[in-house]
């Protein structure tokens, strides 16, 4: 019997399966220890289209399961995260953390998974409304999922960015196409076998890693996204901003630091929310104002 | 006025006129730019004519702004907010805006006459919806001021600034509310573009602004052409672009906008579905299709412009449908009898009149009211087309006009599927009188305003607002104050 170490491929999550990409290309991240993090899949236009199409067949079961069972789902990855505690701290110092730093994004990405699975049935009530209108209708307007959202994960960290844009956009009863971090992409794709073996169906999330600038031009381009999250992209910002306008996508923009506790609320919810408002007459039994 | 005869072979009658008196309207023979509350002349020292499309008669001369105007009207519109709007109390923003709101209801009728002579529509529809939906608007908002803190709770917001507001020719006074309304409520003055087409109310508009004594500055009112409209969208010191109008137009300004750190909220083009399943209660199912359609002329971007018939019940409806167009009566829009108004210009009438030799190319078969159009002014008779197929180009793009397709469908899925095939989401209709169905329905129609039972409601309560490429943001209701706050997160 040898000790000898049995290494980690690291592959992408596409339809609740691990494949390479399908360009066979890779790139070699390395920490801040100046340690290679692995052969890491570069992906392609191609994995992109198949993540997008595995996230269009999941959203509208995904959208029309209770709001109630998200959130146990939800739950659920918080359970099976925290059960893996020592692989993330063992993975964030790999990347370059202190196990200071590593226990606290850990315990804090703990905490937003638990907060947002809360939110799920309970975003609805607070931004809903039966609206008082000046006829003889019943007006309300509710909260519905935008669709298909793509991710471009923050630079920054391993993993609390990536966490703190998924769990709103899920909560929300949206699917996501996302890419993690580049120069710290592992613990992305052990999330990703974390959303796997919680009862997230396939396709919900698809997880790519890779080349932000070849990546996030062809999500902002691509027609069937509704939706376009990221932090601040610097450079290439305008660009992508533009390139989302041809079927206006919804794009969203976040500066915040989401190591910080209080980086999480409603809001991230509501951004990828559409307002949908239904009218039906009532009957004005013997009245004269009955319309429809 | 001589009789009207209506030469409907089913519907012999006759008619006598019913004309609107214009004795008490005023029109002046020339507008020119509100700006603080004053009317300056414009820059170009060029005007434009603004004339009634049912008879082609010019109504009035109007100022064309150009770049220096609209640099004018910002900064009266950042003084009031700098000085005065963001200064004063919230209390005191309400009670202006509640003030605007009833003088505009003391002056209705007026507003309801000018709208019609300028845009065409029946007065019929000018009267008893535009008009007062306009002056509700405000009312609604008035009281929305000083309650902010309401409409988002555990939140804290603020306002933009100055937001530049570009309305579109279909609904011009009642755009025009829905845009300032909720802007000034928000705590944001403003500058608006009324079309080029339809400026009348909102110059009338103007003139009761300064009456209410608004303060200087907080609503700017300048007309012009598209050039005026891209100068305000490329302003340096606006905040924020709110726009109705078509899809390409707002695709444009969005991407003028990139970088320049300007929110914007676009409401923009439809093509509709309006689903009729077998067990509907059918007459009034057929006037939902007539409401739906021929509205305003069909110059309604949420227009229920594709019908969704079940197959077992297609031949009836489509039957009795017809029977209803051939008593619609089109003509003066200035006459109370009128269903079907004008145009509103002449190119809108030839971008119809291409699209239904589209549809007659394509193979689609056509039906039209009988009876002669007027011999001057723009009209279009009500029109409907069968055997349309789903990939045509008549079911596909929006036509802003009286033109229906009709389709049938069988099951549940495939209505679903059919009518969420489009690249547009901003409204839908569903008809069963089966309660269970209508939910399914409202619940999978990606469209941000469902009418179930019902087409073409319209509330300053209730929210409106498209999916898609039907532009995002809302108007109307508490959400609709979401387009003019700022959320600080």
């Amino acid at each position: 019997m040898s000790n000898l170490e049995v290494l980690k491929t690291y592959k992408l999550y596409i339809g609740g399966a691990f494949p390479r990409t399908e360009s066979g290309r890779f790139y070699a991240p390395v920490s801040k220890h100046g340690e290679v993090l692995g052969n890491i899949c570069l992906s392609s236009r191609k994995d992109l289209r198949n993540a997008v199409v595995a996230a269009r067949k999941a959203q509208g079961p995904w959208e029309e399961r209770s709001a109630f069972n998200r959130s146990q789902i939800l739950y659920r990855i918080a359970e099976l995260f925290s059960d893996r505690k020592e692989i993330f701290l063992k993975e964030f110092q790999k990347q370059g953390s202190s196990p200071e730093e590593a226990r606290l994004e850990f315990s804090t990405t703990l905490d937003r998974i638990v907060y947002y699975a809360g939110w799920c049935d309970k975003f609805n009530q607070v931004l809903s409304s039966v609206n008082p209108v000046n006829s003889s209708h019943f007006n309300f307007s509710t909260c519905e999922p935008m669709g298909i959202v793509a991710l471009i994960a923050p630079q920054n960290t391993a993993l609390i960015g990536l966490v703190s844009l998924i769990l709103p956009a899920l909560a929300g009863g949206n699917t996501l196409v996302a890419l993690a971090s580049e120069t710290l992409p592992i613990s992305a794709i052990s999330f990703a076998e974390v959303l796997n073996d919680s009862d997230v169906p396939a396709g919900v999330i698809n997880i790519l890693t890779g080349k932000q600038e070849e990546i996030a031009p062809i999500m902002a381009s691509h027609m069937d996204i509704n939706a376009f999250i990221s932090s601040d992209l610097g450079a290439i910002e305008n660009a992508i901003a533009e390139a989302c306008i041809d079927n206006l996508k919804r794009k969203f923009t976040y500066t915040e630091d989401f190591n910080q506790r209080e980086s999480q609320g409603l809001t991230f919810i509501a951004d990828l929310q559409e307002i949908k408002t239904t009218w039906h007459p009532i009957e004005n039994i013997g009245g004269s104002t009955s319309t429809y | 006025m001589e009789n009207k005869k209506n030469t409907s072979k089913d519907h012999q009658w006759l008619y006598s006129p019913s004309l609107e008196s214009t004795s008490h309207i005023e029109i002046k023979d020339k507008y020119e730019l509100f700006i603080n509350n004053e009317w300056i002349a414009p820059t170009s020292n060029k005007y434009f004519d603004t004339i009634n499309p049912a008879d082609e008669k010019v109504l009035s001369k109007i100022a064309w702004a150009n770049a220096q105007d609209v640099d004018k009207a910002v900064k009266a519109a950042r003084k009031a907010y700098d000085e005065v709007w963001s200064k004063i109390s919230a209390g005191d923003r309400s009670k202006y805006i509640f003030r605007l709101a009833r003088m505009m209801q003391e002056k209705a009728r007026e507003l309801a006459v000018i709208e019609t002579l300028d845009a065409g529509k029946p007065i019929r529809e000018s009267r008893d919806i535009d008009v007062p939906l306009a002056c509700n608007h405000f009312f609604y908002y008035a009281g929305w001021a000083d309650k902010l803190d309401y409409a988002f709770p555990n939140q804290k917001t603020e306002s933009l600034g100055v937001v530049g507001q570009i309305i579109p020719w279909n609904f011009p006074l009642m755009m025009a509310a829905w845009k300032i309304a909720p802007a000034l409520a928000a705590g944001n003055t403003v500058v608006l573009k009324p079309a080029e087409t339809t400026s009348l109310t909102a110059l009338k508009l103007a003139e009761i602004i300064k009456e209410a004594g608004i303060p200087p500055g907080v609503i700017n009112i300048i007309t012009g052409h598209g050039d005026t409209g891209e100068a305000l969208v490329k302003h340096p010191d606006i905040n924020k672009i709110a726009f109705t109008g078509s899809t390409q137009v707002g695709k444009a300004i969005q991407k003028a906008l990139v970088g320049t750190g300007k929110r914007s909220t676009l409401e923009l083009g439809g093509k509709s579905a309006n689903i009729i399943f077998d067990d509907a209660p059918i007459d009034q199912a057929v006037e939902g299709i007539v409401n739906g359609i021929f509205f305003n002329q069909g110059h309604v971007c949420c227009a229920g412009s594709r019908l969704y018939v079940q197959e077992n019940i297609a031949e009836k409806l489509v039957e009795k449908l017809k029977h209803r167009m051939k008593s619609l009566i089109l003509g003066n829009p200035l006459d109370k009898n009128t269903d079907i108004g004008a145009i509103n210009t002449r190119e809108q009438l030839q971008t119809i009149e291409k699209y239904i030799q589209i549809g007659i190319q394509e193979g689609s078969v056509i039906f039209q009211c009988e009876g002669a159009l007027p011999a001057i002014g723009f009209y279009c008779k009500p029109t409907i087309f069968t055997n349309v197929s789903q990939s045509s180009v008549l079911s596909q793009e929006e036509i802003f006009g009286p033109v229906l397709t009709i389709q049938t469908f069988r099951t549940i899925d495939e209505v679903i599927q059919k009518a969420n095939n489009s690249p547009y989401g901003l409204a839908a209709g569903v008809w069963t009188d089966k309660g269970s169905k209508i939910f399914n329905l409202t619940s999978k129609l990606k469209a941000g305003v469902v009418w179930a039972n019902t087409y073409n409601k319209f509330d300053p309560a209730s929210p409106f607002g498209g999916y898609k490429e039907s532009g995002f943001g809302r108007e109307g209701g508490m959400h609709g104050l979401g387009a003019y706050l700022k959320i600080i997160k």
